[in-house]
């Protein structure tokens, strides 16, 4: 395979499979405003329950929807913290990440379960389907996941409890003014979207060949550069849109990865690199209005 | 207390902030109040009277003192929790921003009005039936907004979306309306185009009001009942034949008589002119 090829495909397969975890952090960062961390220890969280599961003989597709539900209890219990603990957002996801480290390891039994001889979903679509488990594979695995997902959460971000969910990060009070139980929506929404990121981890797990404990660090900061991408390429207004964008702002951030890496871009400077474009793309607003002579709010701490 | 056929019974309703510090403030003090079926009540009383504490018991933001009781159409309210108030009081925040979302179209702010207090399903929130209800209401505004349903509210004006928030206080019918001081933040051009509004859309739908503002001229010119507050408690009750032949210079003195102090609210006094 010629580089260029090399590198669509991959970026393709990774923009999709990493989209999940942008769409959940696009839902709680976007629709709730609800700065949630979990994300960086439900992803791991996702590849735990799913390697398990496998090297124990489940079956690898119950062991990814194993890995879904899991995830939406980590989101469960952030959002609980928050709505009937009143703990603060920022630090309720945090708690959730830190005692998320410990569970994981307590899951796995170890920081690292190899699955390369297990049956994975991939190896089974390969079967099926008649082909090796090579690139290709897990990109038509994943774009069928990834219709499905996506399919769903527009209709449901559509009916009048999507509604309620996308008005609940708009303007809470008005929207319990109106009748609308702003805890429940909150619940929801972080449930779903740490549902959303831990499937993405069960998938990777299952792709790459292994589960490790650390592969959930920077998943955040990741999931956030790519809803930043997906918002200032296409501009989207519409639900609909915004999700294509999330997806699509995923994919960009995966070829801009890919290529500096193969340019010789150091792996382990690829978190520094991400921090510095999220910290740039918050700051430009910013710095754009300071520019203009317009006055701008001091920076929120709580 | 006796049984009545009132809207809304306020009972015995007291509300303390900052209990047991020095910061202490009796926003309420053992109000009580009936409001019938229709009355349009117009509140006023200078910064701290606890007008706007009064408002947010009804609305159920927060609880009363243990004790008190809000009453309306029979069903106890007190402290069913305030996204349950829905059903029963509307509300026109002072701020435009807190009655409206920005980030959502016209019709879907309008949706969410529509199905104010009631269980929300997974049916789609918008249709072409809600659409056209949507516009029916937008329409008599004469604001051109039934031609804007695809318009995010952020990008109307503060009297634009004043307005839409009137209408989504009071299309789905709830039992009585809260005016908190509604046109206060708007120039005196657009609040004069939605204070006509309030009382069109009010006489027409026969709503049950409750309007609070600082000015006094419009307390007497709007309603059929005024109540003013000092310090947490009602001091001054009148109908509509009592206010009828009133100035604001009667009110001032009406004010010095119940409250039994100088009037010194500049703020109040500076309205009339």
């Amino acid at each position: 395979m010629d580089f260029f090829t090399s590198l669509m495909s991959t970026s393709v397969y990774e923009g999709l499979v990493y989209g999940f975890v942008a769409i959940g952090v696009y839902f709680t960062f976007r629709v709730l405003s609800f700065p949630d961390l979990t994300v960086d220890g439900s992803f791991p969280l996702g590849g735990a329950v799913a390697a398990v599961l496998i090297i124990n003989g489940s079956d690898p597709w119950l062991a990814t929807l194993a890995a879904l539900a899991v995830g939406i209890c980590a989101g469960l219990g952030t959002s609980l913290l928050n709505t009937k603990l009143r703990i603060n957002a920022l630090l309720a996801g945090i708690l959730m990440m830190v005692a998320l480290y410990s569970i994981n390891l307590m899951i796995m039994g170890r920081s690292l379960i190899p699955l390369l001889r297990e049956v994975t979903i991939f190896d089974q679509v390969a079967q099926v389907l008649g082909m090796r488990a090579d690139i290709n594979l897990s990109i038509i695995v994943t774009v069928v996941l990834s219709v499905i997902v996506l399919f769903v959460l527009n209709w449901f971000l559509h009916t009048e409890i999507g509604l309620a969910l996308r008005a609940t990060g708009d303007n809470e009070q008005m929207v319990r003014g109106l009748g609308v139980n702003t805890d429940m929506t909150t619940i929801l929404g972080v449930s779903l979207s740490n549902g959303l990121v831990s499937l993405s981890g069960a998938l990777v797990a299952q792709n790459q060949g292994f589960s490790d404990v650390g592969m959930g660090i920077g998943m955040i900061v990741m999931g956030l550069a790519s809803v930043i991408i997906g918002e200032g390429i296409f501009r989207p207004r519409k639900i609909t849109t915004i999700l294509l964008a999330v997806v699509g702002g995923t994919f960009a951030y995966r070829l801009f990865v890919g290529i500096a890496l193969r340019l010789g871009l150091p792996p382990t400077n690829l978190k520094l690199i991400t921090a510095v474009l999220v910290i740039i793309a918050l700051a430009i607003p910013y710095i754009q209005k300071k520019l203009r002579h317009e006055w701008v709010p001091p920076a929120v701490r709580m | 207390m006796s049984k009545n056929n009132s809207l809304l019974q306020i009972r015995e309703v007291s509300k303390i902030f900052s209990r047991g510090t020095v910061d202490e403030v009796i926003a309420l003090d053992n109000v009580s109040l009936d409001v019938n079926t229709e009355d349009f009540i117009t509140v006023i009383g200078s910064n701290g009277a606890g007008k706007t504490t009064l408002l947010n018991i009804v609305a159920g933001v927060y609880p009363p003192e243990r004790g008190g009781k809000v009453i309306i159409n029979g069903n106890d309210i007190t402290n069913i929790g305030e996204y349950k108030h829905a059903r029963y009081a509307g509300r026109v925040y002072q701020d435009p921003r807190t009655g409206t979302a920005a980030k959502m179209t016209v019709e879907e702010n309008l949706a969410m009005a529509i199905m104010r207090g009631k269980p929300r399903g997974l049916r789609a929130a918008t249709s072409k039936q809600r659409r056209e209800l949507s516009r029916s209401v937008l329409a008599p505004l004469g604001l051109g907004l039934e031609n804007r349903l695809n318009t995010l509210v952020g990008t109307l004006s503060g009297g634009q979306r004043q307005a839409l928030a009137l209408v989504m206080a009071t299309m789905s019918k709830p039992a009585i309306l809260l005016l908190d001081e509604h046109i206060a933040t708007l120039d005196p051009k657009t609040a004069q185009i939605v204070l006509e509004l309030s009382e069109t859309i009010v006489a027409q739908e026969k709503m049950t009001t409750l309007m609070v503002t600082h000015n006094m001229e419009l307390a007497l010119r709007y309603g059929n009942r005024l109540i003013m507050m000092h310090e947490g408690r009602i001091v001054v009750d009148m109908n509509q034949e009592q206010k009828a032949d009133l100035t604001v210079n009667d009110l001032v003195i009406a004010f010095e008589r119940a409250s039994g102090r100088k009037f010194a609210d500049d703020s109040i006094l500076l309205h009339h002119n």
